[in-house]
C-alpha cells in the first residue's frame, strides 16, 4: 500500500473507510499511522477521489492463494458467506 | 433467477409514488434460526438469499434513511433485526447470496451494482434526499465518488457492524472510532468453526482412506487387522489435528503465541498431541508416539493457516509469505511422521 503525499487532498475518506485505522488526517494531509495493521483490502484506494493511494488488493486467505497457485489464476476463495 | 423468496420476513406492503414495496419486520423466527444454523454448517449456503431490491422497514417516508446491504439472507436478517424500531428503506444488492465483506472483495457489492439497483428501484422518486448509507465493510467494492456521479446519490459509510446502526443515526450519521474498527471476538470466531470443519470433510475423508491403506503395510506385506487397528489410531490423530487447527486455534487465537497462524496452529496441535502421547504412553511404541506428535502438529498448523480466510485482518501478501515458509515445514513433518509410522511397523 502506497500513499502519494503530493496528490492527497486531505478529504479523509481513507480514514473513514479503513477498518484498521491505518490512516489519520491532519492539516489536510493523510498520514499512515500503522502500516502493519493494513490487510490490503483496497477500500482506501477505491474511495480516494484523488487517486493518491495504491493497493494491490486481494484476499488474505490461504485457501484462495492455494487455489490461485493450482489453477494459475487470480486467488479466489469462492467464500459463500 | 431461482431466488428462494422466503416471505416469512415480509409482513405487508408499503405504497410509494412508484408502486408498492414489500415491508419486512424485525423479528427473527424459528425458520430464520434454522436457516442460520444450516448455513453455518455449509448446508444450502449457495441458495440462502433474498430477492434483491428495495424493502421497507417500519413506516418509512421520503425522508427515511436508505440502508444498503447484501442479499445473503444471514446478512439481511441481521440488518432488519438490528434496525428494529427504525423507519427505514433497506436496499438489498444482488451479491449472489454472499456477505458484504466477501462480495465487496469480489466486486459484486460494488459501484455498478449500487447504481444499477438505485436506478432500477427508482429510489430518487421514493425518497426526497440523495443519501445512501452503506456498511463500512462494503467500501473495498464501492467508490463513493463514482456512485455520486453515476446516480446522484452520495454515499455515507455507516458502522462496520449493523448493531451500531441506530447509534450511528442518532448521532447524526457520525460513527465513533470503535464503530469504524473491525473486532473479532471469541464468539465471532466460534461461529465460524463449523464451516471450517465442513469444508475439510472431503479432503479428510480421502486422507483417512489413505491412512487405512498405509496402516496395513507391515512385515506380512498387508494385514487387514493392522489396517483396522493402526488405521483407526491414525485417523483419530488426523481428526484431533483437524480439531486443533479448525476449532481450538480459532477460539484461542489471541492467546496463542506467535503472529503466524501456522505457528499458532502448530503449537495447539503439538501441545494436544503431547497430552495424547502422555495419556496413551503404555499403548504407543516410541516411533508411533513421535509420528503422532509430528503429524498432529503438521495437520493442525495447515488447517489453522486456512483460517486466515475467515479473519478480518490478514493481508494477501502476508499470508502468501507465511505459506511459502510454512508449507515446506508442514510437508516435511508429515513425510517424517509417515516414515516413522510405517517404518515402526517393520521394527516390531
Amino acid at each position: 500500500m502506497r500513499l502519494a503525499d503530493a496528490a492527497c487532498i486531505g478529504c479523509g475518506m481513507c480514514e473513514e473507510v479503513c477498518p484498521h485505522r491505518v490512516f489519520t488526517v491532519a492539516e489536510r494531509k493523510a498520514r499512515i499511522l500503522d502500516r502493519d495493521a493494513c490487510m490490503e483490502c483496497g477500500a482506501c484506494a477505491m474511495n480516494c477521489p484523488a487517486r493518491a493511494i495504491s493497493v494491490n488488493p486481494g484476499v488474505g486467505c490461504a485457501a484462495a492463494i492455494m487455489n490461485g497457485w493450482l489453477s494459475g489464476s487470480k486467488p479466489s476463495c469462492g467464500c459463500g458467506g | 433467477m431461482g431466488f428462494r423468496f422466503e416471505d416469512a420476513f415480509v409482513d405487508g406492503r408499503v405504497e410509494t409514488p412508484v408502486g408498492s414495496v414489500p415491508r419486512v419486520h424485525s423479528r427473527i423466527g424459528s425458520r430464520d434460526l434454522l436457516g442460520r444454523w444450516k448455513v453455518r454448517w455449509g448446508i444450502g449456503r449457495e441458495r440462502y438469499r433474498v430477492a434483491p431490491g428495495l424493502y421497507a422497514l417500519g413506516s418509512p417516508d421520503g425522508n427515511a434513511p436508505v440502508l444498503v446491504t447484501a442479499n445473503y439472507k444471514l446478512t439481511f436478517d441481521v440488518v432488519r433485526c438490528d434496525a428494529a424500531g427504525l423507519d427505514a428503506w433497506i436496499l438489498a444488492l444482488d451479491t449472489r447470496g454472499v456477505n458484504v465483506w466477501c462480495a465487496a472483495g469480489e466486486g459484486t457489492f460494488g459501484t455498478e451494482e449500487v447504481i444499477r439497483r438505485v436506478t432500477e428501484t427508482r429510489l430518487s422518486q421514493i425518497v426526497s434526499h440523495r443519501r445512501l448509507i452503506l456498511p463500512q465493510l462494503g467500501a473495498p467494492g464501492v467508490a463513493a465518488h463514482e456512485v455520486r456521479k453515476g446516480c446522484g446519490f452520495s454515499v455515507t459509510y455507516g458502522p462496520v457492524r449493523s448493531r451500531d446502526i441506530r447509534s450511528f443515526l442518532e448521532a447524526g450519521m457520525k460513527a465513533s472510532p470503535s464503530m469504524r474498527k473491525v473486532h473479532f471476538s471469541t464468539m465471532d470466531r466460534l461461529v465460524l468453526t463449523p464451516i471450517e470443519i465442513t469444508n475439510l470433510l472431503r479432503p479428510a475423508g480421502w486422507a483417512a482412506a489413505g491412512l487405512f491403506l498405509l496402516a496395513g503395510l507391515g512385515p506380512g506385506i498387508f494385514s487387514l487387522g493392522a489396517a483396522w487397528d493402526r488405521g483407526l489410531a491414525a485417523v483419530a490423530a488426523l481428526g484431533a489435528g483437524i480439531l486443533a487447527g479448525a476449532v481450538v486455534t480459532p477460539v484461542l487465537l489471541p492467546w496463542l503465541p506467535g503472529r503466524a497462524f501456522s505457528v499458532k496452529g502448530g503449537l495447539a496441535g503439538g501441545v494436544l498431541a503431547g497430552c495424547a502421547v502422555m495419556w496413551y504412553r503404555g499403548a504407543l511404541d516410541p516411533p508411533a508416539a513421535l509420528a503422532l506428535l509430528l503429524a498432529m502438529t503438521a495437520v493442525s498448523s495447515f488447517v489453522a493457516m486456512n483460517f486466515t480466510g475467515a479473519t478480518p485482518f490478514t493481508s494477501p501478501s502476508g499470508v502468501e509469505k507465511e505459506m511459502r515458509r510454512a508449507l515446506p515445514v508442514q510437508a516435511g513433518l508429515t513425510v517424517l511422521a509417515g516414515l516413522l509410522w510405517v517404518g515402526g511397523a517393520f521394527l516390531r
